[in-house]
Order: structure tokens, then C-alpha cells, then sequence
């Protein structure tokens, strides 16, 4: 370090190291982090981010998800309008209010929940995408208010509903108000359900606590990712409950799948077939024509 | 019952000491020393009131888990007739932790629902210490069910510290079981009236609270993690509890002052434990009134109440996009 960096304030240091890192391109090779495989950066996201080696699927981000999942043409974004506050003026060792912004620093994101409407093979539908980039993918006020926005909007347009879960759980910082989004959120799936329009959630890595706790298990049909985990309780904290070792593949989407907890497991790039078919059979519509993607 | 204090009423535990001694000696002496006995009492209580009148959030959340805390069996014993009991999930067992049954309240049908700790060790296994597995759950939604198809109003109890950390609960679904109670309250075509008795703990003690009226009790707590847990996640520490208890909110002040609770019920003087009779005479009162405001509404009223409630759940600002 020159005798001038070490002159500048912490902060100023830490922006220009970010932009640094920034400056110097995405890494062309990336190594799988479950099979070790060094894999070529663009076959990888032709491959939707699933090792063509071992089938790890990668986590992505929530506006990778949705480009990749819906069709390229009319798509429009629900709630962006709502934005997080501070309410509680919550303070750990860093406010909530310099984690926000750091967030939104780090993923261009102003919350961990993005919604759009769209369609998926030209049928309609509304999907939510969590950003688990975003604080973990926290579900606080403004996660709840664009899930319900996401929905009421798919009751008016009577389209089916899609979430795409990836959340550590309930967001600390907004006290017991993240909790009650939990209610919320389920409460909201109940008109859905009264519309007679399907709602299909899909359980990505990693869907945990307060989001697995609430309208992620109540998809007409639940639907999840390879080896996604998924649960309430974090092995951590079980261990330290039970002190005992935990099962083989415990709360992997496989374990899930054998516990009867989900109805099935779908690879990534089989998605858009598979939600269109699951859709197309709930509304009694016929067979998708599959566009090009 | 020799009432236990906790460590910030030190003071006054010293006193009452001090108080049994001199009945004692009372007992078997001729002079009166009653007026002393009185003043003593009278001090305990004034010292009592100035430490009550000033407590922290985290001192609250040590009142809400007092081992001598009226738990939900209690106020059933108290405020109900007939309890009738009624177990198990018809799919698993019988989650003791959740009891429920049903009851006269003033002499009107009612299903009761609350979550119940232990008093001694065996008990306290037995209960699980009030941490409930999804049995728990669907036996709740089961009961729930079973008011609604004949129009029976519920009341439910919370005091939790969560839903159970563990393989089976998990293997079992206790993700479904919680979110399913959620999404089934919100619908549930009776009076649903919720009491936060002692600790309100996170998804476990929510998957019971969704209703036409929160009610809680003023030293109740209800978190989205326990002030312990909160702390070791943010500061990575536990000994940092008192913080995150202060940061979490978890107060009934201030979680009336946010709208999530509709009415704190007063405690006695010292916290419920110290005067069960008061505490429940004032809480019958409270579910007496809020009994009569719900069911003063057309079902349609009361269901759509409800939903406006929980969809106003929430802050956050909206600009222009």
C-alpha cells in the first residue's frame, strides 16, 4: 500500500478497491464449487448456470432468472414503486439503514424481491424471483407488499402466480413486522386460490425459515431445484438442539422429495416446459406451441 | 408459593426475606410487630413499582418466561367451564405442547388453543418446553376446523419460544404445518381472538396468532427471533441479548405503537405470576369485550377486517417509477 492510500479515510479506500475489482473483467473460467470442474464462463450460462459436469446448479440472481425464464417480448416489472424504510431504526453492529444501501450497492437491487408479468411459451403468467444476494434474501415489508402487489395484480389479469424462492428467512432488521409478512403473503394466496388461478412455487438454494414457513408451501404445486436446501430450522441450530449428526441429505430437495414434502424436483433447463405444462393442465388449456427461446 | 424473583428484584427479594423472617418471629413472640411487617410490605411494594415502572425490554422478556407465569392450562382453568380436551393430529401423535379443547366461555361454545410450557422438570420435557413440532400445528388447524364447521369463535393463547429445532419436526414438515395455519386463518369463517400470554416466539408462536383481535399481555414479548438468537446471528455473541432485545422491539408498548397489537392487557403489580386471580379477571374482561366487538359484525365485516388487516401489514415508502 502507498503512503497515499494509507493517507485516504477508510471509506474512499474501500469504494476504490470496489471499483478495481470491478474494473478487471469477470473471470473467464469458473470452478464448479461442487465437482471442482474448471468450466468456460460462457458455457456455463448457456447451460443456465448448471455444471454440465456434475448438474450443480448455481445460484443466480433474480433478473437472471426471470431473462431466462420468460419470454423476451411484453414484460413488465410490479412494485418496483415500493421501497424499504427503516423503521424501527434497527442497529446491530451496522445500522439496517447502511445495510440497505450496501445492498443495493452490491446488487443493483432496492429489496430481495423482483416481480414481473410476462409470459412463459406466449402463456401469461406473473413472476415473483427472490434476490438472495439481497441481505440473504430477507423477507421484510417490501418483499410481502410486491408478493401481494405480484398477486393481486395475477387475480386482476386472472393469470397464475410463480415464485421463485431463495431466502434465508425473516428479515431480523424489521422486527416482528417481517414476521407478520408471513401471514400476509398467505393471506394474499388465499384470494388467489378463491380465483380458482394456480400458484406454483418453486423452491430454489436456498429457502429457509420464515419464507419456507409460509406461502412457499403453499403452491397448488411445490416444485424445486436439484439439491436445493430447503427448511425451516437451520442444521445449526437443530444440531445444537439435538446434538446429534444429522441424516445424509438432510433438507436437500431429494430428502424432500422422499419425505413427501414437495411434489417434484425440475432441472433448470427444464423449467419453462415443465411450469408451462403444470399450468396449461391446471387452467385446462391446451398444449403450449413451445417459441423459440 | 413462594414467588421466585428474578435478578434485577433483588432488592425486593431481600426484603420479603426479610418480611418471612419477622413472621416467623411474629409467630412465637407477645410483642406486635405487625406495623413493622406493614411497613415493610408497603416498602417492598413501592420498590416493586419503581423497578416495574422502568423496565428494559430484555428485564420484560425475563418477566415473559418466568417459571411461575400463568400458562395456558391456567387461564383455561380459570376462565372456562367444561374444558373438554381434545388430542392429536390424526396423522402423527399428539404434540403436548399445543394443547386445545373445547370450553364455555360465560357459558358460550368456545375452542381454545394455546401453547403450554412445563412447571417442573418432567413436565417441562413432557411439554417440550412449549416448543411445538407440526403435530402441534395440525392439531391446531384440525381444532380451528373443527370451530369453524360449527361456528364456534376461538381463542388461542401464545407463549413459545418457537416452533422445535429438530429432524423429525423437519422430516415432517414443520414449514408446511406453520405455513399452512397461516393461510388457513386468514380464511377461517369464525371469531378469532388472540391473547400473546408470555413469549411470543417467531413462526412457532405466529402460526397461532392470526386473527380478528391481537390482545397482549404487558410483559408479554413477541419477536421474529429471540433476542438471544438475534444477537449471536448480528453481534455473534449471546451476551449481547439486552441489545437485540432493545433493537427487536419486541415490547407490547411498542408493538402497539406499530399497529401489529390492539390492546395491552395491564398486569399486576410485579408481572401476572405475583396475582393470578387479578390477572385473570382483567384478561376475562378483555376477551369478554373483544368477544363482543367481533361478533357484533356480519361475517363478511369480520373476514374482510381481517384481510385488510394483514394486508396492512408492513412499512415501507413508494415513489414514483
Amino acid at each position: 500500500m502507498s503512503w497515499f492510500q494509507k493517507l485516504l479515510p477508510p471509506k474512499i479506500k474501500r469504494r476504490e478497491s470496489a471499483d478495481i475489482k470491478k474494473s478487471v473483467p469477470d473471470g473467464l473460467w469458473h470452478k464448479c464449487p461442487s465437482c471442482q470442474a474448471v468450466l468456460y464462463h460462457a458455457d456455463l450460462e448457456k447451460n443456465l448456470s448448471v455444471c454440465p459436469k456434475c448438474n450443480h446448479h448455481h445460484r443466480i440472481t433474480a433478473r437472471t432468472r426471470l431473462d431466462w425464464l420468460l419470454d423476451s417480448e411484453g414484460r413488465f416489472e410490479i412494485g418496483a414503486e415500493v421501497l424499504p424504510v427503516d423503521t424501527l431504526k434497527f442497529k446491530d453492529s451496522r445500522k439496517y439503514s447502511e445495510r440497505l444501501t450496501a445492498a443495493k450497492r452490491d446488487t443493483g437491487e432496492d429489496d430481495a424481491l423482483v416481480v414481473h408479468q410476462g409470459s412463459i411459451h406466449a402463456v401469461p403468467v406473473i413472476v415473483a424471483a427472490f434476490e438472495f444476494s439481497f441481505m440473504g434474501g430477507s423477507m421484510g415489508s417490501v418483499v410481502g407488499e410486491r408478493f401481494v402487489r405480484g398477486v393481486q395484480l395475477a387475480i386482476e389479469q386472472k393469470m397464475p402466480f410463480i415464485c421463485f424462492a431463495a431466502s434465508g428467512g425473516a428479515r431480523m432488521q424489521e422486527g416482528l413486522l417481517s414476521l407478520m409478512q408471513m401471514a400476509k403473503t398467505c393471506a394474499a394466496l388465499t384470494q388467489l386460490s378463491e380465483a380458482r388461478l394456480p400458484f406454483i412455487s418453486v423452491l430454489t438454494d436456498p429457502t429457509m425459515g420464515g419464507v419456507s414457513a409460509s406461502f412457499a408451501f403453499m403452491g397448488d404445486v411445490v416444485v424445486a431445484e436439484p439439491n436445493a436446501l430447503i427448511g425451516f430450522a437451520g442444521a445449526r441450530v437443530i444440531q445444537q438442539t439435538v446434538r446429534e449428526t444429522l441424516p445424509e441429505g438432510f433438507q436437500r430437495a431429494e430428502f424432500l422429495l422422499e419425505h413427501g414434502a414437495i411434489d417434484m424436483i425440475v432441472d433448470r433447463r427444464q423449467m419453462r416446459d415443465q411450469l408451462t405444462t403444470l399450468i396449461t393442465l391446471l387452467s385446462k388449456q391446451p398444449a403450449a406451441v413451445p417459441l423459440a427461446a | 408459593m413462594k414467588v421466585t424473583f428474578l435478578d434485577f428484584e433483588q432488592s425486593v427479594s431481600d426484603l420479603e426475606n426479610k418480611i418471612e423472617e419477622l413472621r416467623f418471629v411474629q409467630d412465637d413472640s407477645a410483642v406486635d410487630i405487625s406495623t413493622e411487617i406493614n411497613q415493610l410490605q408497603k416498602k417492598s411494594q413501592t420498590l416493586t413499582k419503581d423497578i416495574y415502572a422502568k423496565l428494559t425490554p430484555w428485564q420484560i422478556s425475563q418477566v415473559s418466561r418466568h417459571p411461575q407465569r400463568p400458562y395456558t392450562l391456567d387461564y383455561i382453568e380459570n376462565l372456562f367451564e367444561d374444558f373438554e380436551e381434545l388430542h392429536g393430529d390424526r396423522s402423527y401423535a399428539d404434540d403436548a405442547a399445543i394443547v386445545g379443547g373445547l370450553a364455555r366461555f360465560n357459558g358460550q361454545s368456545v375452542m381454545v388453543i394455546g401453547h403450554q410450557k412445563g412447571r417442573d422438570t418432567k413436565e417441562r420435557q413432557y411439554r417440550n418446553f412449549g416448543m411445538p413440532r407440526p403435530e402441534g400445528y395440525r392439531k391446531a388447524m384440525r381444532l380451528m376446523r373443527l370451530a369453524e364447521k360449527f361456528g364456534i369463535p376461538i381463542m388461542t393463547f401464545i407463549d413459545t419460544p418457537g416452533a422445535y429445532p429438530g429432524v423429525g419436526a423437519e422430516e415432517r414438515g414443520q414449514s408446511e404445518a406453520i405455513g399452512k395455519n397461516l393461510y388457513v386463518m386468514a380464511e377461517l369463517r369464525v371469531p378469532l381472538i388472540c391473547t400473546i400470554i408470555g413469549e411470543g416466539g417467531s413462526g412457532g408462536a405466529l402460526a397461532i396468532a392470526v386473527g380478528d383481535t391481537m390482545l397482549m399481555l404487558q410483559y408479554a414479548t413477541y419477536s421474529v427471533i429471540s433476542p438471544e438468537g438475534c444477537a449471536s446471528i448480528l453481534w455473534k455473541s449471546a451476551d449481547k441479548a439486552p441489545d437485540a432485545a432493545e433493537t427487536l422491539g419486541i415490547t407490547a408498548t411498542r408493538l402497539k405503537a406499530l399497529g401489529l397489537v390492539d390492546k395491552i392487557i395491564s398486569e399486576p403489580l410485579g408481572g401476572a405470576h405475583r396475582n393470578y386471580p387479578e390477572m385473570m379477571q382483567t384478561l376475562k374482561k378483555a376477551l369478554q369485550d373483544s368477544l363482543k366487538q367481533v361478533q357484533s359484525q356480519t361475517m363478511e365485516q369480520m373476514l374482510q377486517a381481517r384481510f385488510m388487516r394483514l394486508m396492512s401489514y408492513g412499512k415501507f415508502k413508494e415513489v414514483e417509477v
